[in-house]
């Protein structure tokens, strides 16, 4: 047992455990810390496999800025006193078979390709390399997502603000 | 020369029943009268010039046939077309000078006699359909054609029978007849068809061929003992009894005179009743040589209806009815007188049967008008409630009178002449029918003079207000039928009208016309002395043999009896069971594939409950089965 | 560090499973709004270590799986904005926020 092996099994099972607890959990807020839980062990395990941006971004926008967002939400629609109502019989039984049912489906079909290794050179994942790549108009330069992704965030902070405010009178 | 004028006769009275039954409501009733008016005194000059040139020329010895005009309405196969067309020969042209001459009697008639009568413009726009369907239906080419105006002749009685439509006995009246004439109707189809599947032709001149497929090589398939042939011809005569009303399909006629009386007149007197006997006539040939039986049994069935109408009408008190029934009676002379020909120079009873057509239309015509001009004057339609009228009417009375003279077969009238014929015709063929129509004219006499008497003498009676003469438009029309009456025996029909369109050797029997004209003065004498002067020796002879003398005016219960077998039988037994499998049966089908559609859809509107997690669940899951089919169960 | 050796890619395949499944689930299950966003967002990171780990197994000399993860990050958070606001707008109008209360788009 190799130390990143143990990392990634106490991760994997952390990510399984407290996302089954988050949906399950019959307080709101309770179910908002366990999904913090799942995205900061998520963070953890893109900092394994070497992409220490993506990471940091991770922690700071999902888990600094979502999780955030939906607990203001909570206390927003007051509901942090009362408990949430169990799910009724049907739904559990009818998502469970299908949440199952899909995970042997999708797991059984996706295992029986076998992926090659491959063995060419690793790209560095520095700030420069990252940077550099977004900045890029080449054939893999990111920059028109770039663009694109900042229209449409100024798009969901206009409509986010439109929506939300009070009826005029 | 070109007849096709004669296409003008046909067209002129439907424009003119279009354009008053579009524009009558808008126009002033009297306007609409003088309208079918003068369109009918313009096709009966029409009709007059197509006589006079038709019968002045002959081919030889024979009057062609011409075909005036003719189109394709409907082909089945070379030979077996509807065609739709003008047909002239002596049995067509006659007929129409006599349609067009009575209509025309009836028009001017119905100007008076209609005046002020609400649905005035409508009464003409109904008259001018009714002599375009009896014009069209004499000119017929061939016998769907016949078949096709037939139907509209029947339609065109109904909406005159029930012009009263507000009183309840009116429009039973004109169900009646309708429903009992296209019963009828349906023999003449069948015959019809039976007739054209095996000469494979409708047209009138080839069947009528005497070398042609219907007499030369008839059918020979047998059915129960009768060749395909007679038992088409007998169909046809069905029809042809229907619309004729021969017993038993007589029980609408009688009805019929629930319709104003003009409209008795035109219809029910002289024309459409007669097309029975125009059809029979048409197709004689084929009688006479493919099935003579057929011909017995209208020899019989005619002198039966002739003798059984002519008893009852001895016992109705309404004028109207005792008419109807004469006229059943004398359309039975007809019958027989067909029934009793042979062709060409045995042809008598043919020649006869149509003249006695021509005359008894015009003197029939005169009895209704006649009588329409006394219920006019006197409110009332039954004779029990007149009397002594001679006084107040005179122009009436005398033509009446004549008209009764005629009908009685007094020489030298018409109707001596032409009921002369047909019982020379008679004592050829069968004695025994003959000795019946001979008793008939006796009891003619008799219940035309008890009318007579009834309506005109008997001076014992008080009116309200006094009846007055009719106005000019309804007298002339009377006199001029009069005229007809004295005048049309004189016209040489034997060199006009005849079976094959040779002229016909006739000569006058004493033998026949002398016991004629004597039982004819005995009705006569019988009836003056019972009702020249009101005395109580009717009725000591009505309660000697009261019982039957009840049967005989109840009409001897036909009517109760078409009744009792329509409700208890074809209601009972045939009707409801129909309407239960309609109701059940066919509205349960389609009942219940409404219920299974509502309930699939309630199943299925489930599917859209706006719960969006049911949205996302049929989603994830479909995919989920989709994939899992198309991967692994492939 | 290179996971190469070590933990297959299959782990991380059926891991990212896993917490897709786990959150639609939780989209089927709860009948509380900001709890259904919340297995949403869970099936979006199932989707990023998904990508993620194709990057750096399969293509480690690319970095297209770090920027789309990057990208579905940037666009989680926009949603997540707009989610919110919705809700708040529901929660004005329905004076709830359970899901079984906001069927009115229906037959």
């Amino acid at each position: 047992m190799t130390g990143p092996k143990i990392i990634f099994f106490v991760l994997a099972a952390a990510i399984v455990v407290f996302a089954i607890l988050s949906i399950t959990s019959r307080k709101i807020l309770r179910a908002a810390i366990f999904l913090l839980f799942v995205l900061v062990a998520i963070s953890g395990l893109f900092y394994m496999m070497n992409f220490q941006f993506l990471a940091a971004v991770q922690l700071i926008l999902y888990a600094g800025g979502i999780v955030v967002l939906i607990v203001f939400s909570i206390l927003l629609t007051s509901q942090i006193n009362s408990k949430l109502d169990p799910p009724k019989l049907n739904h559990l039984l009818s998502g469970a078979v299908t949440a199952i049912g899909g995970i042997v489906l999708s797991s059984i079909t996706i295992l029986q390709f076998t992926f090659k290794p491959t063995h060419t050179a690793a790209i560095g994942t520095d700030m420069r390399t990252i940077g550099r790549q977004l900045m890029d108009t080449d054939v893999h330069g990111y920059a028109l997502p770039f663009e694109v992704i900042s229209v449409l965030l100024l798009a969901a902070l206009v409509g986010s603000i439109f929506i939300a405010q009070k009826n005029r009178t | 020369m070109d007849y096709s004028f004669t296409l003008l006769i046909l067209i002129l009275p439907f424009a003119i029943f279009i354009f008053i039954g579009l524009l009558g409501g808008k126009m002033k009733p009297q306007l609409s009268g003088i309208l079918g008016t003068s369109g009918l005194f313009i096709i009966t000059l029409l009709s007059y010039v197509t006589a006079f040139n038709y019968f002045s020329h002959r081919t030889g010895e024979v009057f062609q046939s011409i075909e005036a005009f003719q189109f394709v309405w409907l082909q089945f196969t070379d030979t077996l077309i509807i065609h739709l067309g003008i047909l002239l020969d002596p049995l067509s042209v006659m007929m129409l000078v006599v349609i067009t001459s009575v209509s025309l009697m009836v028009h001017i008639y119905s100007l008076g006699y209609m005046k002020g009568e609400r649905g005035f413009s409508r009464y003409f726009a109904f008259l001018s359909l009714f002599t375009f369907s009896m014009l069209g239906l004499v000119v017929a080419t061939n016998i769907f054609q016949m078949y096709i105006f037939w139907e509209l002749v029947g339609v065109s009685s109904y909406l005159l029978i029930g012009f009263y439509y507000e009183r309840p006995s009116a429009v039973a009246a004109a169900k009646k007849a309708f429903i009992v004439t296209r019963f009828a109707d349906l023999g003449f189809l069948i015959g019809i068809l039976l007739l054209s599947f095996h000469t494979n032709t409708f047209d009138f001149t080839m069947l009528t061929d005497i070398n042609g497929p219907a007499i030369a090589h008839p059918a020979t398939a047998m059915f129960m003992g009768l060749s395909v042939t007679t038992w088409a011809m007998l169909l046809i005569f069905m029809g042809g009894a229907g619309k004729s009303a021969m017993f038993p399909l007589h029980i609408w006629l009688p009805d019929a005179m629930e319709g104003p009386t003009p409209v008795s007149a035109l219809i029910h007197a002289a024309t459409m009743v007669v097309a029975g006997v125009y059809l029979v006539a048409r197709l004689f040939p084929i009688y006479s040589f493919s099935s003579p039986d057929a011909l017995d049994v209208i020899a019989y069935v005619g002198s039966f209806t002739s003798l059984f109408a002519a008893v009852i009408a001895c016992t109705q008190p309404d004028i109207k009815r005792v008419l109807a029934f004469s006229t059943l009676s004398q359309i039975g002379y007809m019958m027989v007188a067909l029934g009793v020909s042979g062709y060409g120079g045995e042809g008598l009873g043919y020649m006869a049967s149509l003249f006695h057509l021509f005359t008894h239309a015009f003197f029939k015509a005169l009895l209704f008008l006649g009588a329409g001009s006394v219920i006019h004057a006197a409110h009332t339609n039954l004779m029990t409630e007149m009397g002594g009228l001679k006084k107040y009417m005179p122009i009436t009375h005398i033509t009446f009178l004549i008209a009764c003279l005629t009908i009685a077969g007094i020489p030298p009238l018409s109707g001596f002449f032409s009921k002369d014929e047909i019982l020379v015709a008679a004592f050829e063929h069968n004695k025994i029918i003959f000795a019946v129509q001979w008793m008939v004219a006796g009891i003619t006499a008799f219940y035309m003079f008890r009318l007579y008497f009834n309506i005109f003498w008997n001076n014992t009676r008080e009116y309200h207000h006094t009846p007055q003469e009719s106005p000019a438009t309804m007298t002339v029309p009377l006199m001029i039928l009069a005229a007809a009456s004295v005048f049309s025996g004189f016209v040489p029909f034997h060199d006009l009208v005849t079976s094959d369109g040779n002229p016909l050797h006739t000569e006058f029997h004493w033998i026949i016309a002398v016991p004629s004209v004597l039982i004819a003065l005995v009705g006569i004498g019988v009836a003056t002395t019972l009702y020249y002067r009101k005395n109580t020796k009717p009725e000591a002879i009505a309660n000697g043999v009261k019982t039957f003398y009840t049967i005989v005016y109840r009409k001897f219960y036909i009517d109760e009896l078409y009744l009792l077998i329509t409700h208890n039988v074809i209601f009972k037994f045939i009707s409801r069971p129909i309407a239960w499998f309609d109701r059940h049966v066919v509205d349960g089908t389609m009942n219940q594939i409404g219920n299974t559609t509502v309930f699939f859809s309630g199943a299925i509107k489930e599917m859209q409950s706006g719960h969006v997690q049911l949205y996302i669940w049929f989603f994830t899951s479909g995919v989920l089965l989709l994939a899992l089919l198309i991967l692994y169960l492939n | 560090m290179n996971l190469q050796g070590e933990i297959p890619l299959d782990y991380m395949i059926v891991l990212s499973t896993m917490l897709f499944f786990v959150g639609l689930m939780g989209v089927l299950i709860r009948r509380n709004l900001i709890t259904m966003l919340m297995g949403i967002e869970l099936m979006l990171n199932a989707v990023n270590i998904n990508f993620v780990a194709f990057n750096h197994y399969l293509f480690p000399h690319r970095l297209e799986g770090h920027f789309f993860a990057l990208i579905v990050v940037a666009i989680a958070a926009a949603e997540a904005a707009i989610a919110i606001a919705l809700i708040i707008n529901i929660y004005r109008q329905f004076g709830t926020v359970s899901v079984d209360d906001v069927d009115e788009l229906k037959y």
